[in-house]
């Protein structure tokens, strides 16, 4: 029989649409407007899972987003998404949902044998069992609790679906479109406020949609859609349903979750699953409702066993009742509501046991003063024992059985941000502290407003209050507006298997074994039992936990106090958070100026920073990356070479105290250095450790262009301007980065001057334009560059700057002005051969633990002047002739590598680290000398050329024996240079 | 976190890059007999304060000003906003 | 003249556009940029030479969108000027004329990426792109923010529908695949 438990009439779903899905390999039907869980209750279906400790068989206990028992593996493939709740899921046409946490069939659950070993599966009893022995943690019983434990599965396939992030702005979020939240947005709205309001559910009322009341003359859901069409019709209030308010952070700031193909068999083409926005609100009306909590008792968590207000939103909002013969348990009026409702639909009312002697009377149903104690039923609830007040006992036959355990105010958001909440006994709930996120303020159920007329008029009134208006003429229907009458009641005397946690199977017994074993502090119960752990955080659970725990140490509720309440509100998908940084977009690339060109010449790139950087250029025939580097070396070194080098950091720093300023962030000497020339500049932290290095070359009296390395070109320019602005306010200097603006190429060999003669519009002579010479030129007949004659392989060179835009162009046009002399481009790797061949210190030597001194440049440190770290680079500690020195190091047997990373002992000492003399910071084969090189620090370096001495990588079981030279391997005198 | 710019209004504190205490403006005179020990201090010697902090702030997604941010560590309130080159200035700091 | 070939942000010889049936996305390939920051004690000289050229001195997070020349404000006594790159090819030059020693001079048109958003979608794309609120910016409100980790400037231009997107030129792949996709999104 189809959708046997939908009644006839009624409901916000659309009869005409039907709707087939499929639940762990069986077909159903439901209708537009169901979700998931109201259509398999429909079909009869009450067993939708397995509990995650003791397998116990378990169905649905709410209709919204607090759901702890129904999750589902929703869809399939590489879409399978576990734990997903069937209250919030939304039906779609050829929606698949599996039941998890199963071995077996749902109905046969093999592990359901941990539910008889429950005596051994109390609280602590991971913490207990599995303490000994040691080794067995990760052989044994890991792998066994793993397999058994947890929900649903990953499909461990990638996400097909793309998650969108965005930024929203408004004067006003409203948070809920329930009635508070609703009378607030129609007062806002109409008011011509920017507001946003945002509710999790698809479709917006908030329990309107889940009552019978009238509003006016209309009936709650009518209102509800009137109200939210009129909203949708300003162009000043953004409605936003699926839309889940995820966390409330500092001054306004608000996340929130859109959903926005959820509801889809999959998302349409370019759009993404969901949207993280971050909203941006002056001001906040917190309006997100409350949450029943259930009563604990024997056996209280059999499937038909739920909230009563869910078995009211499953018969109001979605024509289903759970079952045709229903209980309900009740301390409190609300749970009568259920009862009445249900009856009005032609369900049979078993009876309403209500714990309160003076509970009201009904003329079409019994109602019993007494308790619930056990319930039956092996896969689903088939009768409840009754405990009545004269201490005798009966069955009631139900298959379903509604909780009434009374309301708890959502108070999450306003929690934060560190705020408490505040214990009101009238509603025997807490209640929102006084200590919200600025700029909020709590309406309707949120705030213990619980009547629909205290919720219309709050939500009205927070509007008109934190918008400033006068009394804006809204005219709120009439509505209920009933009192809270509630009797406390968390749980039924001597029950011990009575489920507190339903996700996490947390029963009383396991509170009071907690408090048993001295765990006072209610996050330390949280944490020993893990009640409200799990991914619905106990919305359903945490006070009854903390009732019980209260009574055990004889104090109030608000004594023990609630844990803390944290962001998410509700399980959020990684990849909302990731949006579309993920894969090739994790971050931005920057490519080089000549990178299609590169590209052309079949070059290899490497990531560097952001960068991508050519690493080399094989060549057909060329089988390693080593033959293409030795050879991109050993031609510019033979002829010429050229190299991108656009990636270095550019700084424009202009004004009549430039020099000045630069005098400041260098350790060395700016202020003498002549127009048209450039220099080397080592720039020091405060402290003295070596930062950054670069040069910086004088195009006019008051224009420097300085260079810093690729990857601290940020950093160094943020310290530029803390020079600037907080140190030295008073100086004429002007600062702006330029490196993205120029496209930067090394032409480097000896005949790079005969290539570049055929570009350069200028006389390029070692006389007009010698070694560390730079200019303001132009080129190939008028197209505005920079040169400079800098060297960072050792070579003749130059390094020759256009805008970037033609960037490409001369790049083709050296390769073809060098082709006479068969110039070769070389990449990073070539690059950073011929520098450790030259003994230039890069990034692995400047490695923020070096000083000047280390790097064999203490004399640079110009006492003359205050530079940025020259007072502290005197500290003795600093200054100590056995500090360690940079060093050139090479294989004794040239058949050897030298590892970079490894660390230079004494011959013949013991190797450990009490012994560490120094290790290798760079290393590379040098095609020039035949053998491996390395730059490394070596105590007392500078003193010890010559000696031999063990490199140990122990990590590697490398040892080799090395000779101690002189860093500059090639060209020492620097003739080349100056040719 | 909002910042509450001098120039630009209000900005999301993810445009700005944090640096700590805004005493880091004090930078002790090179030539003073104790500037080894001043510099000792200014480099080294932090208070570390739950509660109201003054600190420096680069607004590297923004117009590249450094700020000073009075700001409250624990609550994250912020009372003060102001141009650290204004600060630096009124502190004394010249050329 | 030289004979060199310059080519588009994205590469191309001729600017890319991009059509969907809410926006257009225009590479703008015509524009000719540099900076310009007062000399320390010469804000008065340099804001008289920019309200000569514009018109008016652009204020903290404002641009002046004045033809052929326009400005924008980068930061405490610093704008940006752009120019039609047909008239003025040598901006940064002319400007060093202009100004004399009231203000430092720094070329860069091949720092940045230019990309002009325009169509009734505008607002929805920039949403999905960057924490500025471009839905309450006026005509010739200039915001520096930050799209997919990109320090960008967003310019609203005088139609209402216009936003002009300035980014780092090196990045302009990746800031056209974060515009492109956010406009399918919004498609």
């Amino acid at each position: 029989m189809t959708q046997r438990n939908r009644l006839a009439s009624g409901g916000q779903i659309n009869r005409d649409e039907t709707l087939k899905f499929m639940f762990d390999g069986k077909s159903y039907q439901g209708h537009a407007g169901d979700t998931l869980a109201s259509a398999l209750l429909a079909n009869g279906v009450r067993l939708m899972g397995r509990s995650f400790k003791y397998h116990r068989p378990r169905g649905v206990l709410t209709a919204g987003s607090e759901e702890p028992n129904a999750l589902v593996e929703l869809r399939g493939g590489s879409r399978q998404e576990p734990n997903t709740r069937a209250t919030t899921a939304e039906l779609y046409h050829g929606l698949l949902a599996k039941s998890q946490n199963r071995l077996g069939s749902l109905r046969f659950d093999l592990l359901s044998i941990n539910d008889r070993l429950s005596n051994f599966l109390t609280a602590g009893f991971y913490y207990k069992t599995f303490m000994w022995p040691a080794a067995f943690w990760e052989k044994l019983y890991e792998p066994v609790i793993r397999h058994a434990a947890g929900l649903g599965s990953l499909s461990l396939k990638d996400d097909p679906d793309v998650y969108d992030k965005g930024f929203l702005h408004c004067d006003l979020l409203i948070i809920g479109a329930g009635p508070a939240g609703l009378a607030a947005a129609l007062t806002a709205g109409r008011a011509g406020a920017d507001v946003i309001i945002a509710d999790e559910d698809f479709r917006m009322g908030g329990r309107l949609n889940s009552e019978t009341f009238a509003l006016g003359d209309n009936s709650g859901a009518d209102w509800a859609a009137a109200t939210v069409a009129e909203l949708q019709s300003l162009s000043n209030v953004r409605v936003m349903p699926r839309t889940t308010i995820i966390g409330a952070f500092d001054h306004g700031i608000y996340g929130a979750v859109e959903r926005i193909s959820d509801h889809l068999k999959t998302p349409q083409e370019g759009k993404p699953r969901q949207i993280l926005w971050r909203i941006y609100t002056r001001q906040t009306i917190l309006a997100g409702g409350a949450t029943e909590r259930p009563i604990a008792f024997e056996n209280n968590d059999r499937p038909g066993i739920m909230l009563a207000s869910a078995l009211r939103t499953y018969a109001n909002r979605f024509a289903v009742a759970a079952d045709r013969r229903v209980a309900i348990f009740t301390n409190n009026d609300d749970g009568h509501r259920t009862a009445s409702d249900l009856h009005a639909k032609g369900v049979k009312i078993s009876a309403v046991v209500d714990v309160r002697a003076d509970a009201p009377r009904s003329l079409d149903y019994e109602v019993l003063h007494g308790e619930v104690i056990d319930t039956k039923g092996r896969l689903g609830l088939t009768f409840a024992e009754v405990r009545l007040a004269d201490g005798s006992t009966r069955t009631l036959e139900c298959g379903a059985l509604g909780l009434s355990g009374g309301w708890n105010p959502n108070v999450h958001l306003t929690c934060h941000q560190r705020g408490r909440p505040t214990w009101n006994d009238d509603l025997a709930a807490f209640v929102p502290g006084s200590d919200l996120p600025a700029g909020m303020t709590v309406a309707g159920a949120a705030n213990g407003d619980m009547s629909t007329t205290g919720a219309l008029q709050g939500g009205r009134n927070a509007a008109l209050s934190v918008l400033d208006l006068d009394n804006a003429p809204l005219d709120l229907p009439a509505a209920e507006d009933a009192p809270v009458v509630i009797k406390p009641f968390w749980y039924v005397e001597g029950c011990s298997r009575a489920w507190l946690d339903q996700q996490n199977d947390v029963t009383v017994k396991d509170v009071k074994l907690s408090h048993q074993e001295g765990f006072r502090s209610v996050e330390h119960l949280k944490r020993y039992t893990t009640l409200g752990m799990a991914t619905d955080q106990g919305k359903t659970s945490n006070m009854g936990g903390l009732a019980i725990m209260a009574e055990l140490a004889g104090k109030s509720i608000p004594e023990v106090g609630t844990t803390i309440f944290r962001p998410p509100y509700t399980p959020t998908a990684i990849g909302a958070f990731g949006g579309r940084h993920r894969g090739q977009e994790f971050h931005p690339t920057r490519l080089t100026p000549s990178h299609k060109w590169a590209t052309e010449q079949g070059a290899e790139f490497v990531e560097v920073g952001n960068w991508l950087r050519a690493q080399w250029f094989p060549r057909a025939g060329e089988k390693t990356w080593r033959e293409s580097v030795d050879r991109e070396v050993l031609a510019t070194r033979a002829s010429v070479g050229v190299c991108d080098v656009t990636t270095l950091g550019k700084v424009d720093v202009q004004g009549t105290d430039a020099a000045d300023f630069l005098n400041k962030i260098y350790c060395n000497g700016f202020a003498k250095l002549a127009v048209g020339k450039t220099r080397y500049g080592l720039m020091l932290r405060e402290d003295g450790i070596a930062m950054d290095d670069g040069t910086a070359a004088r195009l006019a009296e008051d224009h420097f262009v300085v260079t810093t390395t690729t990857a601290n070109a940020l950093p160094v320019y943020r310290h530029m301007e803390f020079v600037r602005q907080c140190l030295f306010p008073d100086m004429d200097v002007q600062l702006i980065s330029t490196t993205e603006a120029w496209a930067q190429y090394a032409v480097a060999g000896p005949n790079s001057r005969r290539v570049l003669e055929k570009i350069v519009d200028q006389d390029i002579s070692n006389d007009a334009f010698p070694f560390m010479a730079c200019a303001n030129i132009t080129v190939c007949g008028g197209l505005r560059a920079r040169l400079f004659r800098i060297s960072f392989s050792g070579e003749l060179a130059y390094e020759i700057a256009v805008p970037t835009e033609y960037g490409d162009a001369l790049m083709r046009r050296i390769m073809q002005a060098g082709a006479e002399f068969d110039i070769t481009p070389y990449g990073t790797e070539a690059l950073g051969v011929m520098r450790i061949e030259k003994g230039h210190a890069a990034g692995n030597e400047l490695n923020g633990t070096t000083t000047a001194q280390n790097l064999g440049m203490g004399r640079m440190v110009s006492k003359k002047k205050d530079s940025i770290g020259s007072t502290l680079s005197e500290r003795e500690g600093l200054n100590r002739d056995d500090d360690l020195r940079q060093v050139g190091i090479k294989p004794v047997n040239p058949e050897k590598a030298v590892p970079a990373g490894a660390h230079l002992m004494a011959m013949g000492g013991p190797v450990d680290a009490a012994h560490d003399q120094g290790y290798v910071t760079s290393a590379c084969y040098s095609p020039n000398l035949g053998h491996a090189i390395a730059l490394g620090f070596l105590k007392n370096g500078s003193e010890r050329m010559g000696e031999r001495m063990r490199l140990v990588s122990p990590l590697t079981n490398v040892e080799t024996e090395v000779e101690i030279v002189s860093a500059h391997f090639i060209d020492p005198e620097g003739e080349r240079l100056r040719a | 976190m909002i910042i509450q710019h001098p120039l630009l209004g209000p900005r999301d504190a993810a445009e700005f890059t944090y640096m700590g205490d805004a005493k880091l403006i004090d930078r002790p005179d090179w030539q003073s007999e104790t500037a080894a020990q001043d510099f000792y201090a200014y480099g080294y010697l932090r208070d570390n304060p739950a509660g109201w902090h003054k600190e420096l702030w680069f607004h590297e997604a923004g117009d590249r000003s450094w700020l000073v941010v009075t700001r409250n560590t624990v609550t994250h309130e912020i009372s003060e906003v102001a141009l650290a080159r204004d600060v630096a200035r009124a502190r004394g700091r010249s050329k | 003249m030289h004979d060199l070939k310059p080519v588009t942000a994205l590469g191309g010889s001729e600017p890319r556009v991009d059509t969907f049936a809410h926006v257009t996305l225009s590479e703008n390939d015509g524009l000719v940029l540099a900076s310009v920051a007062a000399r320390l004690g010469q804000e008065d000289r340099c804001h008289s030479v920019i309200a000569k050229m514009l018109g008016a001195v652009p204020g903290p997070g404002q641009a002046v969108l004045h033809d052929p020349e326009t400005g924008f404000w980068m930061g405490p006594d610093q704008w940006m000027i752009s120019a039609p790159k047909t008239s003025h090819p040598l901006l940064a030059d002319d400007l060093k004329q202009r100004f004399g020693d009231a203000a430092s001079i720094t070329e860069q048109t091949g720092a940045w990426a230019c990309f002009d958003l325009q169509g009734p979608g505008m607002v929805d794309v920039s949403e999905r792109l960057c924490a500025a609120p471009v839905r309450r910016m006026q005509a010739g409100d200039a915001q520096r923010t930050v799209i997919h980790q990109l320090g960008c400037f967003v310019i609203r231009g005088a139609d209402a529908d216009h936003l002009r997107i300035l980014g780092p030129r090196a990045s302009a792949g990746t800031l056209h695949h974060a515009l492109v996709t956010a406009a399918q999104s919004t498609a």
